[in-house]
């Protein structure tokens, strides 16, 4: 089957490439980009692409798609289909399962549930058996079977000596550790402590059992050499470490959430448990940091921490609800309304952010917009406004908090694998 | 006359006029309270369940009082096992009870926010007895009665609260009823026992207690909760007598016009010393009585509400 993409605003930062042209893709290659026939045209389905984007595939490098365990609210498919929906061609999952990811039949089990999607699903392995922090998982194994980074997730790697072991071990093979920061000791709350905690009478997490962490591990790469990576940012502080450690060459990188470069505590005043995650959202000062941060380049990609969850384990208390919300479905939207709308970054730069970063960080390969390459782009119209309707999300759970939100900046279409996300479907082309 | 809503979820935001309103149908309530026949048939008709998800004698036997006080027909339903634990949620359990036609809900909770959700899937009107360390409402407008009906007045009244503020529902309460009333309100506790930035809700800190009982005209002396961890934010209970605990020698040193008020239970020789709670300057029992009268104004003004 062949596929022309017309008229497309062709982006990739990695080419220098910024170009209007028509692409044509046949047998899920790009087989032209310009000089196309009347033949081409006859022959082929158009897709009109005037005023939208063009880029490698966009990827999250966030999420949790609670297979094997909690099939009830999410699968590895269902959590695919609902990143190719968003405009994701590639997701990174989380090891939080269960059982968890610490073993390579866990993660073959993962990849051959993905292996005839659109989406490329790639296994974060735990760093730790069970995620306990107390003895190493079998690291080079996990890499072996397609584990891309190690990650506690869920929880930090309490013991510095054991994340040191982590992290010289992962040199091996060259894979980032991947922290989930916050020191345990000091957060033991339901929401970002100040004011507004102070208003709720909702027990507080400080930005400091954030920075606290965020300081070690960097001090850690700096000393072991290994690499990094800083999953949630979500303080003003521990923005401005990554900053200067970047400065001083120390290999750290860092993802920031949309919900937190888009919402502030303020929002839990209503006590609506969609808007209780960890890291908690922090006041109008982190976000701003956050936002700096994606500009200048300290923060180095955006990643949702898409976290299903049960409609009855959401529907609690205040202080009894799990963490997190859903992102896949909802993350370049808010990214094109928060970010591209307010000049924060540009469009190359959103790219950038969420689709070529990602891999890198991971090292996986970033795909090419040339002839001959394989077809894995994402095609988005950063104008259209839309609203989010929750009911209507591929993914399996609903806990949401920006249903009926207006946002600007919509997945159109996303290829890969031979396969085609388009007006709600799935076709091979 | 009638209140500008129809819960009482806490006292932040709550107008000046409600909480007058409150008082004085309070007062009334008082009067009936010294009756040789103290009920009235206000609310007689009106289904009531006290919803109790956490340990409480004094408040739901309060509540209850002034249930029957006003000819309400009541039902409790105490558990002190999360709904989570439980296997049934709460929200299955609020709507069991609203589907047998209940007119009022009073809830105590270990989480903040459940007065607010229950308004989201409940008809009936809301009354908040303390929801974690949030807020507890009626325990501030008993606090306010009974500081009133001592002085006269709340404008311009001096009152500290002394304690766990940080994680107390009695503070927030009486710290934005205190305030919208007029008085003049600080707070004094070991600074890990004070919220960070509290002073953005317009109160003034004191780290040292003898300064606070010689500017303050009012103490409400907060129970040190064991129970809510306050090991961990003090070394010891002796050491936080010696140093916050109010007794006989600091009031006679630093101000003889004082009066102290305590939610109760106290712990006797912790947060006062049995001296101090047995003697002239205290207004501990006058509080349980007020709270049975606030109470029932709370439940008639929201019960008769249109």
């Amino acid at each position: 089957m062949k596929i022309i993409l017309k008229q497309v605003r062709l982006l990739n930062p990695e080419q220098k490439l910024d170009e209007k042209n028509d692409l044509l893709i046949e047998d899920g290659t790009i087989k032209k980009i310009g000089g196309l026939t009347e033949t081409d045209f006859k022959s082929s389905q158009v897709l009109e692409l005037e005023n939208k984007i063009c880029s490698p595939g966009f990827f999250d490098m966030h999420v949790h798609l609670r297979e094997p365990g909690r099939e009830d609210e999410e699968t590895v498919e269902t959590g695919s289909n609902a990143a190719a929906a968003g405009g994701f061609t590639g997701v990174a999952c989380l090891p939080n399962t269960n059982p968890d990811i610490d073993s390579a039949e866990v993660v073959r089990f993962i990849k051959e549930k993905s292996k005839d999607h659109l989406v490329d699903v790639f296994p974060i392995a735990a760093a730790t058996l069970g995620r306990k922090g107390e003895a190493l998982s079998p690291m080079y194994e996990l890499f072996e079977a397609g584990a891309v980074a190690f990650s506690d997730d869920g929880t930090v790697i309490k013991n510095a000596g054991i994340l040191r072991n982590a992290l010289e071990y992962s040199r091996n093979f060259g894979t980032p550790i991947i922290e989930h920061c916050e020191d345990e000791s000091l957060s033991d709350g339901a929401m970002n402590e100040g004011y507004t905690s102070t208003l709720l009478g909702l027990a507080g997490i400080p930005n400091v059992a954030e920075d606290i962490i965020v300081m070690r591990d960097i001090m850690m790469a700096e000393f072991i050499g290994g690499k990094v990576h800083i999953a949630h940012i979500s303080s003003k502080n521990s923005v401005e470490l990554v900053r200067q450690a970047k400065k001083k060459g120390i290999k750290v990188t860092a993802e920031a959430t949309p919900h937190h470069f888009t919402l502030t505590d303020e929002s839990v005043k209503t006590y609506d448990t969609n808007y209780k995650m960890n890291p908690p959202l922090r006041t109008q000062e982190d976000v701003d940091a956050i936002r700096l941060g994606l500009k200048d380049g300290t923060i180095d990609c955006i990643a949702s921490d898409h976290a299903p969850h049960a409609i009855e384990e959401k529907e609690m208390e205040f202080i009894f609800a799990p963490n997190g919300i859903l992102g896949l479905e909802t993350s370049v939207g808010l990214a094109i309304t928060e970010l591209v709308q307010k000049k924060i970054l540009s469009l190359m730069q959103l790219v950038e952010k969420f689709a070529i970063n990602p891999r890198k960080i991971l090292n996986i390969h970033v795909p090419q917009i040339k002839v001959g390459e394989k077809a894995n782009l994402s095609i988005i119209d950063p104008s259209m406004i839309w609203t989010v309707d929750v009911s209507k999300f591929k993914s399996k759970s609903k806990n949401s908090p920006f249903d009926q939100r207006l946002l600007t900046g919509k997945s159109i279409a996303v290829i890969n694998n031979n396969k085609m996300f388009y007006e709600d479907k799935f076709v091979t082309i | 006359m009638s209140l500008s809503n129809r819960h009482l979820l806490g006292l932040h935001g709550v107008p000046k006029e409600d909480i007058q309103l409150i008082l004085e149908t309070a007062r009334t309530f008082r009067e009936v309270l010294e009756r040789p026949i103290k009920k009235v048939p206000t609310l007689q008709g009106k289904t009531i369940v006290n919803l109790f998800y956490e340990n409480s004698t004094r408040t739901r036997i309060s509540f209850e009082l002034a249930q029957k006080r006003l000819s309400a027909d009541t039902i409790n339903f105490s558990t002190s096992t999360s709904s989570a634990k439980k296997g049934e949620t709460f929200k299955d359990t609020v709507r069991n009870i609203e589907a047998m036609k209940v007119d009022m809900i009073v809830v105590r909770h270990q989480s903040a926010g459940v007065p607010q959700y229950l308004t989201k899937i409940s008809k009936a009107n809301i009354i908040n007895a303390g929801d974690g360390i949030h807020e507890h409402p009626t325990q501030g407008l008993l606090d306010m009665y009974s500081i009133r009906e001592k002085f006269g007045r709340l404008e311009g009244l001096k009152v500290c609260i002394v304690g766990d503020v940080a994680h107390s529902r009695v503070a927030l309460s009486n710290i934005f009823g205190l305030k919208t009333m007029g008085a003049e309100v600080s707070v004094c506790g070991p600074a890990t026992m004070i919220p960070l930035g509290i002073e953005s809700l317009g109160v003034k800190v004191y780290h040292r207690i003898d300064e606070a009982m010689a500017k303050n005209e009012v103490l409400n002396v907060l129970r040190i909760q064991l129970e809510r961890d306050a090991g961990k934010r003090i070394p010891s209970l002796r050491e936080y007598h010696k140093f916050f605990g109010i007794t006989s020698d600091r009031i006679e040193k630093h101000n003889r016009e004082i009066v102290i008020l305590h939610p109760g239970p106290i712990n006797r020789g912790v947060e006062l010393s049995s001296e101090v709670a047995d003697g002239p300057y205290q207004v501990i029992l006058d509080q349980v009585t007020n709270g049975v009268a606030v109470r029932m104004a709370v439940l008639y003004l929201l019960g008769t509400m249109h």
